[in-house]
Order: C-alpha cells, then sequence, then structure tokens
C-alpha cells in the first residue's frame, strides 16, 4: 500500500468542477513533481490532501493517507494529522509567516501542539530544526521575527514548521517560485536532503517543468483539473508520448525567432562585422560564442567605452544611489545603504539587453532610475543625447515618450476600474498634440493589433482578460507611444510556460518590426538567452559582468554569473541526468 | 524606541500650543462681550469699564494670551466669569464624573465588542453571524439617548435596581456612585460596541485570508485556536484607532446622555458654559480634551508597537 493514495479524486465549487477524476500515489521516500500551468487544479490538489479545502468546495472520490480516508475525516482527526504526519510548504514566503510572532514560536507551537511537550523542550526542539534547514543560533536566534528575514531565510522558517516532526508526507506548493535562482537551488537541495534524511514522500507542486524534472522520481502532468499524464520522471519527458507533455516541455524550451531591424545604425554594426546575419537563422540567435565577438567589436573590446558612447540611445555613467539606513542610535546620522554603485553603460538603439542579477542586488532601483522615476545619487543618464538627470517633469515630457515600461504582474498594473481603451491610451498625453478622440481609439486599436489583440477589445474591462492577454495589454499600453526603450521588469516570470513563449515571440516580433531596444530586468537565464543580445550581470549594486549573451552565459567569468548559471534550471540537462538515473 | 517616544511626545507639545492659539481665538472672533453678560444689558458704561478692566478684558489681545497660555501651565484656568470661581475646580468637580463614566463605558463597550467581533467572524455567512451583524447594525443606528430612555424604564422605573438619575457625589460611597453611572455607562457603551464589534469582525475576516493563517491550519493547530492566537492581534490595530477616537468622544461629547441622567459631568458644564458666554470655562474644557485626545492618541501609537513588532524596528 502506497503512502498516499488518491483515487478518482473530484472536487467543484458551487457546481463549477475544479478537480475531474485525479489519480495519484506516493510511496514513502518516494519524490512526486506535480506540474500544471495555473488552474490546473495542482493546489486544490494538495489542498484536499490537507483537508483545507474551501468551506464551498464538495469533495468526492478517495484519498487515503496511510489508511485514513481524509474526505471522510473530521476535524479533530485532520488536525492530528496536519502538521504531525503531514507538513506542508506554501508558495509566497514573504506572507506564509505571522508577522507579530517570533521565529521561535511559530516553529515551536506545532511541536506543543502535537506533543503535548513543555516550552522549553519544544524550543530546543525548534532550534534543532531551525539549525538544521540552515538558520543557525549565532545569526538567527528563536527571538527573531519573520520581518528581520529576507524571503529565502522566511522560506527555510517555513520548511522547519513543515518538518519539524518528520512528518511522513511533505507537501511544498510552488515552494521556489518566488525566490531567485540561487535561493531556488538551495532550497530544492534542502527539501531533497530531508526527503532522504527522513524517508518522506514529497509531493513537489510546480510549474517549472525543469525543477520537477530534476528533483521527481515520478511526475504528473495536469491539466483543467484532469490527469494528463503520469510516470517514471525520465521515461514521461524522454519520450513526450502525451501531447500536452510535449506541448509543455517545448513551451519551456522556446526562444523566439529573431530577425534584426533595419535601422541604420544597427545595420552598420551589423554589416561592418559581417556577422549580423547569424540571427537571421532559427533557433538561438548568437550559438557561436566567436559570433559575439565578430559582430560587435565594441562590446567586447572597447570594453572601457561603455558609458561613453555618444551615439547611444541610452549611456550611463557612473550612477550611484544610495538609501538612507537604518538609524542605530539618536545622534549619529544613519549608515546610508548602497544599492546602486557606480553603474555605466550604453545602449544602442534597437539592441535588446538583459540586466540579470538575484534579487536585492540593484537591478530594479537601477531601471527606475533610467526610467525617471527615482534620481540618482551621484552620476548622469543620458537618453537619446539628453540628460535625465536633474530635470523636472515637464522637461522628462520628450524623454518619457520615447521610454515605457512592461511589469512584472499583469494584475496589479492596470486600475479595475477603467476601461481597456482608457488603459492603453494613458501615455498619451505625453505626445506633443493631445490627439483627437478618433486618432486615440485609432492609435489604440492599431496598438492592440500590434501585440495580437482585437481593436473589439477596446471597451472591455482588465478583469475580462488572462493573465497572458493582460502582460498583451500591458505592451500594448508601453508601445503605443513609439518608444525608443522600453524597460521590462521580470515581464514574463507570472506568467506560464506556454504564455510565456508567445509573449516573448511578441517581445522578439515588435523588437524586430518596431526597433525597440528592451532593457529586461530578470533573474530568469533562459529569458535573458531567448531574446537578448547582450546581458549585463549585477551583484551588490555593481555590474560584475558583460557581454554578448551566449558567451556570458556559456563561459561566466565572475563568481556572480557563475552561480547564477549554475542554479538556473534547465530541462535538457535535468531530463539527461534524470535518463542516466533511471535507465 | 525611545527616540520614537521623544519624537511623538515633542509632536504632542507642538499640537497643544497650536491649539491653544486656534482656542483661544476662536473664541475671541465670536461675538458677544462677557462683560456686558455678566451685568446684564442695563448696566451703565462706567460699571462695564470697570469690570472689563477688572477681567483685563481691556489688555491687549496677544497679552491675553500670553497670559491664559502661561496659567495653564500651572493648571490656572483662571477665574469664571459667571461663578467668580477658579476655572480648575469647576472643571475638578465635574472630572470626577466624566472620566469614571468614560473609562467604564469603555471598558464595557471592549469587553462586548470583541467577543461579538470574533464570534461573527468565526461563523461567517452562517445564521449566527447575520444574527449578530443585525444587531450591531440595530446598535449603531438607534441614537443612545433612546438606549437611556429604555434602560431608565426597565431597570429604574419596573425593576427598581438603581436610581433613575442624579449623581450622588463620591463622598456619599463608592457604591452608591458606581450605582448612578452604571446606566449611563450602559447607554454610551452599547453604540460603541456596536461600531466596535463591526470593525473587529471585518479586520479580523481580512486577516483570516492572510497566508500565514493557512500556515497555522497547516500546523494541525484547530481553526478557533487559530483565531485567536494568530488572527486576532494581527486585526486589532484598526480596533485600538477606533477605540482611541471614542474615548475622546466619551469623555466630552456626552452632554445628551448627562442630560438624560442629570448628571454633571463635564458636558454639561461646556454646555453651561458656552449658552452664558463664560470663554474662559470653554478654553479651559477645550484645551483640556485636547490634551486628553493628545495623551490618548500617544498611548495609541505606542499600542501599535505593542501588537507590531515591525513597528518597534526602525524607528
Amino acid at each position: 500500500m502506497s503512502l498516499l493514495e488518491i483515487e478518482n479524486l473530484s472536487v467543484e465549487i458551487d457546481g463549477t468542477p475544479i478537480l475531474k477524476g485525479v489519480d495519484l500515489t506516493i510511496d514513502q521516500g518516494e519524490v512526486m513533481g506535480l506540474v500544471g500551468e495555473s488552474g490546473s487544479g495542482k493546489s486544490m490538489t494538495a489542498l484536499a490532501v490537507m483537508g483545507l479545502l474551501p468551506f464551498a468546495a464538495r469533495a468526492a472520490g478517495r484519498v487515503s493517507f496511510g489508511g485514513i480516508d481524509i474526505l471522510a475525516a473530521t476535524e479533530d482527526q485532520m488536525c492530528a494529522l496536519r502538521g504531525d504526519d503531514i507538513g506542508m510548504v506554501f508558495q509566497e514566503p514573504m506572507t506564509a509567516l505571522n508577522p507579530v510572532k517570533t521565529i521561535g514560536e511559530q516553529v515551536a507551537e506545532g511541536i506543543r501542539w502535537h506533543t503535548r511537550a513543555t516550552r522549553a523542550d519544544a524550543e530546543a526542539h525548534a532550534r534543532k530544526i531551525l539549525d538544521r534547514v540552515g538558520l543557525p543560533e549565532a545569526k538567527f536566534p528563536l527571538s527573531v521575527y519573520p520581518h528581520q528575514l529576507s524571503g529565502g531565510q522566511r522560506q527555510r522558517v517555513v520548511i522547519a514548521i513543515a518538518c519539524a516532526l518528520k512528518p511522513k508526507l511533505l507537501i511544498a506548493d510552488e515552494p521556489t517560485t518566488a525566490l531567485d535562482v540561487v535561493l531556488q537551488k538551495q532550497i530544492l537541495e534542502l527539501l531533497r536532503d530531508l526527503v532522504d534524511e527522513n524517508r518522506m514522500g514529497l509531493l513537489l507542486i510546480s510549474h517549472d517543468l525543469a525543477v520537477v524534472t530534476d528533483m521527481s522520481d515520478r511526475i504528473t502532468v495536469m491539466r483543467h483539473g484532469e490527469v494528463m499524464e503520469g510516470g517514471e520522471t525520465a521515461r514521461t519527458l524522454s519520450r513526450q508520448l502525451h501531447p500536452y507533455t510535449r506541448q509543455l516541455a517545448q513551451a519551456s524550451m522556446h526562444v523566439p525567432q529573431r530577425k534584426p531591424f533595419a535601422s541604420p545604425s544597427w545595420g552598420d554594426r551589423a554589416a561592418g562585422a559581417g556577422g549580423g546575419s547569424d540571427r537571421t537563422q532559427a533557433g538561438r540567435p548568437s550559438a557561436t560564442p566567436e559570433r559575439g565577438r565578430d559582430a560587435d567589436p565594441e562590446l567586447v573590446e572597447g570594453k572601457a567605452d561603455w558609458g561613453k558612447n555618444q551615439s547611444a540611445l541610452l549611456s550611463v555613467e557612473n550612477i550611484v544611489r544610495d538609501y538612507p539606513g537604518r538609524r542605530t542610535s539618536l545622534f549619529r546620522k544613519p549608515e546610508p545603504v548602497r544599492a546602486v554603485d557606480g553603474v555605466s553603460f550604453s545602449m544602442q538603439p534597437g539592441q535588446s539587453t538583459a540586466l540579470v542579477g538575484r534579487s536585492g542586488c540593484g537591478k530594479s532601483t537601477l531601471a527606475r532610475m533610467i526610467l525617471a522615476l527615482d534620481r540618482p545619487t551621484d552620476g548622469e543618464i543620458r537618453f537619446i543625447g539628453e540628460a535625465l538627470t536633474g530635470k523636472d517633469e515637464a522637461a522628462l515630457k520628450s524623454a518619457r515618450r520615447n521610454m515605457q515600461v512592461v511589469f512584472q504582474d499583469p494584475y496589479g498594473s492596470f486600475d479595475p476600474r477603467h476601461k481597456v481603451e482608457r488603459l492603453i491610451a494613458e501615455p498619451l498625453h505625453l505626445m506633443e498634440e493631445k490627439p483627437s478622440a478618433k486618432e486615440r481609439r485609432d492609435k489604440v486599436a492599431a496598438a492592440l493589433h500590434e501585440v495580437g489583440l482585437s481593436p473589439r477589445d477596446m471597451d472591455k474591462y482588465p478583469h475580462e482578460f488572462s493573465g497572458g492577454q493582460r502582460q498583451r495589454l500591458s505592451i500594448a499600453r508601453a508601445i503605443i507611444t513609439r518608444p525608443k526603450l522600453v524597460v521590462a521588469d521580470e515581464p514574463v516570470s507570472a506568467l506560464d510556460v506556454s504564455i510565456r513563449a508567445q509573449i516573448l515571440d511578441l517581445f522578439a516580433d515588435l523588437n524586430s518590426r518596431l526597433g525597440v531596444a528592451y532593457l529586461f530586468i530578470t533573474h530568469d537565464l533562459t529569458v535573458a538567452r531567448a531574446i537578448t543580445d547582450d546581458v549585463m550581470v549585477m551583484h551588490e549594486g555593481r555590474i560584475v559582468e558583460r557581454g554578448p549573451t551566449a558567451e556570458v552565459l556559456d563561459h561566466p567569468q565572475s563568481d556572480a554569473a557563475k552561480a547564477l548559471v549554475a542554479a538556473a534550471p534547465d530541462l535538457h540537462r535535468a531530463i539527461a541526468r534524470r535518463l542516466q538515473e533511471q535507465g | 524606541m525611545t527616540a520614537y517616544i521623544l519624537k511623538r511626545l515633542l509632536i504632542g507639545i507642538a499640537t497643544l500650543v497650536v491649539a491653544s492659539v486656534v482656542v483661544f481665538s476662536m473664541l475671541e472672533i465670536v461675538p458677544g462681550d462677557p462683560a456686558r453678560l455678566m451685568l446684564g444689558i442695563n448696566a451703565t458704561d462706567d460699571a462695564l469699564q470697570a469690570l472689563r478692566q477688572q477681567m483685563g478684558l481691556d489688555q491687549p489681545l496677544v497679552w491675553r494670551y500670553l497670559e491664559w497660555a502661561s496659567g495653564l501651565l500651572t493648571l490656572d484656568f483662571g477665574r469664571s466669569y459667571t461663578y467668580s470661581v477658579p476655572v480648575i475646580d469647576l472643571i475638578a468637580e465635574r472630572i470626577v464624573v466624566s472620566l469614571p463614566l468614560a473609562v467604564i463605558a469603555l471598558v464595557m463597550s471592549t469587553a462586548i465588542a470583541i467577543p461579538v467581533g470574533v464570534f461573527s467572524a468565526s461563523r461567517r455567512g452562517r445564521p449566527a453571524d447575520t444574527i449578530s451583524m443585525g444587531a450591531t447594525q440595530f446598535g449603531v443606528a438607534v441614537p443612545n439617548f433612546w438606549f437611556a430612555l429604555l434602560l431608565i424604564y426597565i431597570f429604574a422605573v419596573w425593576l427598581r435596581l438603581v436610581p433613575a438619575g442624579g449623581f450622588p457625589g463620591w463622598s456619599a460611597g463608592v457604591w452608591p456612585a458606581l450605582t448612578a453611572l452604571i446606566l449611563p455607562a450602559v447607554a454610551l457603551a452599547l453604540p460603541q460596541a456596536a461600531i466596535l464589534a463591526r470593525v473587529t469582525r471585518s479586520s479580523l475576516l481580512e486577516v483570516l485570508g492572510e497566508d500565514y493563517i493557512r500556515t497555522a491550519r497547516a500546523k494541525g493547530i484547530p481553526y478557533r485556536h487559530v483565531l485567536w492566537r494568530h488572527a486576532l492581534r494581527n486585526a486589532l490595530i484598526p480596533v485600538v484607532t477606533i477605540l482611541g477616537l471614542q474615548f475622546a468622544f466619551l469623555l466630552a461629547g456626552t452632554i445628551i446622555i448627562e442630560n438624560v441622567f442629570y448628571l454633571p459631568g463635564l458636558g454639561r458644564l461646556v454646555f453651561q458654559a458656552i449658552t452664558q458666554r463664560d470663554l474662559i470655562v470653554v478654553e479651559g474644557v477645550v484645551m483640556l480634551l485636547v490634551a486628553a485626545v493628545i495623551v490618548v492618541n500617544l498611548l495609541v501609537d505606542l499600542s501599535y508597537a505593542l501588537v507590531d513588532p515591525r513597528l518597534r524596528a526602525n524607528r
């Protein structure tokens, strides 16, 4: 008998079916990967096992854990299981801990509840498990509050809570989705070690096929509340018999086709070097490492000249940004925190550049200064030959028109009470002449068409669109003024893989058709590899490495870049490794 | 933390100074000469002049402000125009009624509101929730003097448990004085409790949707415990804010209730002073209330820090 057996599980909420006949088993010590896109029912399956389904949900079928029928269990029986025999780790570490209780209280609480241990014993136990998950006493005493910890550290606390009583089954629902790749690797390694140590079963839920492949013995692929395919990881993914599995795998590895934009400056550069036609070929545009050297001599040999180029679209010189630090004494001035530390670079028209780095490295601060949403403490930013620093809003108008932004969260970046026409037309107030109502509608219609939506969508509200469509809306809003530069802050990291592939295609297409230059801010190296020419690696406020994307990613030199590359999940590599292990 | 308290104190003092200027000049601008009011319309000009001189009303405005304000520092609020006794004596006489009344009402309303709010939130959407929220809706809508009349009818006229009104004074003993305050305190507390219960419920419901509640439930802690141990403390900040505002109101906004129960409280004092143009009494009471509000707000701010460790750091 398996540890967990789910047979023909169906869940409906208010008559809407959420899960349809899900089957799944997990043995002791086994890692089961559950993959699927958002809305496929992965989390609902996990909540059904925990007995934490929403009140309105009706479940049918059989869920049996160690012989206990979970769907028929009383709340008291479930309370005895939860946290003791079944532990759960959630997606969002920033909000998963109670802000008003110390980590010691929160880890010890479950221990005290289940073992009836005294406070002192429970705290000693909590101390041990916190040490185990990598939060040693010297730096992380029990009296620390969650807000004093980073996202990765908080996720370790959540794992400590889930694993404190050595559960038989651990459910991890997108445990690393909110973390950068380096932290992701650390957390996944921790989970794997804990599973091995305690012979736990692990149900690992993720939308990231590479992560799941890397971690799981078997996988289950879900879509629209149904199981599409399940089986041994290596066999399932190497054969890709099921069309949906194949579709997911292809979308995860998707690289958009890119064509060069025929702008004079770009054409000169490419033609002069004689290697620019590489990028018209299918597949990775810069697969040969030499290509970058040939095509962009100034990028490699002229490293000293970065930031001094006069014809550049954007040039950033020695930018510094300090934030006021925490005050330690009433009478001493607080030490400022340096978020961006002497950064210089330049971008050519039509160039697509990635700015990669771990969370907190200063990349978003740098982007805000380029967008003139924040003022640098020191240094100069020039955009189309014009200084941005130290100007007021009126003087920035033309710069703003030529520079737009796409944010990460397609849900949060629209006012839910405005119609699409108004949302997309927003940047038009930057035009010299105010467009008439008809011109406005025409421009909005054209922008919608450009991003693959229908002009009829103009009169809808944002909630009527899916996540991917909303990201198209934000791109439409960004290109309506025909900007020369679009700054995109993690534009695809909130999207499912198949949608992500479509949006990357759209970015590539707009780049070649309109000649828009991109500054892509991301911690995801596959995104950088897919659609950028050059990459800059940022670490602790400085740019520590830069060059043609393929070259930097294939042969990273700096420690920061090496860490990023080593930690990035890669589906090809993961499948190859699994095949070796599972034969 | 010390820096935070110091900063708050300084802001409080600055607010007091500004308030004193505003209070003083507002009452100077309003028409009506206190001297004439005291002497009546038949007084001769000479007598009027003499009285004005005696009261210091002929002095320049700034001078009079400084004199009044420096008096405040030594708790010298001046002498009442109508009663010719020190204002501080009048206030002292009344505050021994108003302050206990406000405190009792506040404690009662909190003691009713928080359990009702928690109870309602924990049974969201079920009949118990609908009934208790219906009751609080009623409590918010009905004015407190109606409750007062109802209470007098039931407990004083019908059951004869407590007096219908009046205040025997604390010298008559603690128990008689307390029984005189109970009905007015209940009448004041009920509408306040209704508001507070609704705030508690909605704040709690918001917190119950947070991720950390799910984490706590995943530990195997029963829902009821999660509610009291994890949710309530996080939900308290808006509740404490409303409590602070209510206290200020209860201290002097209770004129109607004081009238219904014939209580010699601050509300009635200030009402009489206004009708008699006894400006110096009005000024004194208002300054006292401003000070009370500032102190309560300071306590509210400090209690935020007590509830939420994030506010303790970095200030």
